[in-house]
């Protein structure tokens, strides 16, 4: 049986920079699995630009982001399995893979980096019963037809839900001739950046509908109608507010979730709110020596970020490998064991990642990114220590599409021996 | 005396811009909570430009489509130009990033470039 010291799940930009991370940390035997065939993950269909502006000051397209990371995992003479599919990782780390070379096989790690992103969310995007004709895709999927098949899957399109991907293509079919009729957003905001309502909608005179959804559609083998109404506060449609739209395509683009399934039947322990692993601050899992970064862990909506996260969850992936070769040496780099601190989300914010912190693991500074409940102006982010305001910043905006986070400093933390809990709000005043 | 109203991309604020001008000429923006509201106002009402990104077919390859982009923003109300140019293009794999796919493109004086490997077979 093949045996590695870290196995990788998934070739994105999480797992390729947990792969580099995990090298530069002193690790020689890691491995890569990658379904697709190509590394890059999702950035492969992304073919817009404006990647990359936090870590290269730079604005990059999608597979230039990539090949970014693909040259230094070629130049670090990582390993990589293209077309392999991981279909089962046991509790103790054996991983059950397949591809039409070898069929069937396993290999042992010590480590596993869970990087594999996510999917779309589309059950319940569609709130209407009946029948389904054709013309009817996620805009992920659309985004795929088009850039990489050179398929254009519609000539009047009408999009559901205002997230980037639905704006972004609504840019890139309206390029490719498609007529763009509107874009209807559920919630009274757009879930999409500023910046993407501006040069995606704007630009072309598409109008974007608050507060509306999808009430009705037509159309026998494809799709010929679909029918918008508004709604209320509690999300109701309201009747006499109705507006058809002809239209041979319907794109979804009502968000994300984290691609799970191996995560969850391996046994790690789930948090409801991210639908990814909870995590401690080396980004590990409730499974010791099994860690977790990128969108498989929660949904980020910069790529920057899933590459600074998952260089994190490498670093520690190796320092778990070198402990259990050299339990000496290592205690060097992690004194000692200490009670977790709990990370709570208080008033306005929905999750934290991490889940628990351990200080004697910790490294001189952690990163705890969040996100709020809804849209908030002029208000504070701020951190209590048990009972104790220890920060307070304010901020002009905060919404939910946008990741927020916060830094927390060993020295601080080790000033208050006996904390029990660490609890992020958002106060108004 | 006109006035353009524009919302400020540059930060998830958004702070909705009012550019006053006088023909040509910009007389002040307001509505701006920073500088960069303001640079971006002006800009965008006398020079707006874009970077436009899409793809070209690709012969001789597993792939069919290779991704491109112009190499610098080029004027807003060339983009069409520029996607219709594209259409009319297809290249031989391999391709390499930053292959200059198509010359000043609707003459606009900037290239199309390739934005990933695509190789042959
Ligand atoms: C359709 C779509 C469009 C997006 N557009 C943007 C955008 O424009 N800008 C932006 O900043 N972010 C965008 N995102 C978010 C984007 O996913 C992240 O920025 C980033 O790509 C996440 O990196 P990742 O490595 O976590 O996930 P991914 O890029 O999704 O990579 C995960 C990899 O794991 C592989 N994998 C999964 N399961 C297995 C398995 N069982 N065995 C082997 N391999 C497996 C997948 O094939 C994939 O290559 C988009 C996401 C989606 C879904
Ligand atoms: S003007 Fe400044 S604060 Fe307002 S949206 Fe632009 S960058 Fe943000």
């Amino acid at each position: 049986m093949k045996a590695y010291d870290i196995v990788i799940i998934g070739g994105g930009p999480a797992g390729l920079a947990a792969a580099i991370s995990a090298k530069k940390a002193g690790i020689e035997s890691i491995l890569i699995l990658e379904r697709d065939q190509e590394l890059g993950g999702i950035l492969n269909q992304c073919i817009h630009n404006g990647f990359g502006l936090h870590i290269f000051q730079e604005e990059l397209t999608g597979p230039e982001y990539a090949d970014r990371y693909i040259r230094q995992v070629k130049a670090l003479n990582i390993e990589y399995q293209l077309n392999t599919m991981v279909m089962e990782i046991s509790r103790d780390k054996l991983v059950t893979v397949m591809n039409r070379e070898e069929g069937l096989f396993q290999i042992q790690a010590k480590a596993v980096v869970l990087a594999m992103g996510c999917r779309e969310r589309s059950r319940g995007a569609l709130n209407i019963p009946g029948f389904r004709p054709a013309g009817i895709f996620s805009a992920g999927t659309a985004q795929r037809l088009v850039n990489r098949e050179g398929y254009l899957p519609g000539r009047e399109v009408v999009i559901l839900g205002s997230g980037d991907i639905g704006l972004i293509m609504a840019r890139r079919m309206t390029l490719e001739g498609a007529k763009v009729k509107v874009v209807a957003e559920l919630m009274p905001y757009s879930g999409g950046l500023k910046r993407n309502i501006v040069q995606c909608l704007d630009d072309f005179g598409i109008p974007l509908k608050l507060s509306h959804t999808v009430v009705d559609i037509k159309g026998k083998k494809r799709l010929e109608s679909v029918t918008l109404a508004r709604v209320d506060e509690k999300g109701k449609p309201v009747l006499g507010t109705e507006e058809e739209y002809s239209c041979d395509t319907l794109l979804l683009s009502v968000g994300l979730i984290p691609e799970n399934e191996l995560s969850v039947s391996m046994g790690v322990e789930m948090d409801s709110v991210t639908s990814g692993p909870r995590v401690n601050e080396s980004l590990e899992t409730s499974i010791p020596g099994v860690f977790a970064c990128g969108n498989v862990l929660h949904v980020h909506d910069l790529v920057d970020f899933v590459s600074e996260e998952a260089a994190l969850a490498g670093k520690c992936a190796a320092l778990h490998v070198l402990r259990k070769e050299d339990e000496g040496k290592l205690a060097e780099i992690f004194p000692e064991e200490k009670e977790n601190i709990r990370l709570v989300a208080g008033e306005g914010i929905r999750y934290t990642v991490p889940a628990v912190i351990n200080i004697g693991r910790m490294e001189e500074e952690l990163k705890v990114r969040f996100r709020v409940g809804s849209v908030y102006k002029n208000a504070f982010i701020t951190v209590y220590f048990d009972e104790e305001e220890v920060f307070r910043k304010k901020k002009l905006i905060l919404a939910p599409g946008e990741m927020e986070e916060v830094e927390l400093t060993k020295e601080k933390l080790e000033e208050f021996p006996r904390l029990s809990q660490i609890i992020l709000r958002i106060e108004e005043k | 005396m006109r006035e353009i109203n524009l919302i400020c991309i540059n930060c998830p604020l958004g702070c909705p811009l009012v550019v006053e001008m006088e023909g040509k000429e910009v007389l002040k923006v307001t509505g701006n909570t920073c500088k960069r509201g303001e640079i971006y106002g002006r800009k965008e009402v006398t020079d707006p430009t874009r970077i436009v990104t899409s793809t070209v077919r690709v012969k001789g390859s597993k792939e069919k489509t290779v991704p491109v982009k112009t190499s610098k923003d080029i004027p807003k109300d060339k983009i069409f130009s520029c996607v219709t140019a594209l259409k009319e293009v297809e290249v031989e794999a391999p391709i390499y990033m930053g292959d200059i796919i198509l010359e000043n493109v609707a003459d606009t004086g900037i290239n199309i470039i390739a934005t990933k490997n695509v190789y042959s077979g």
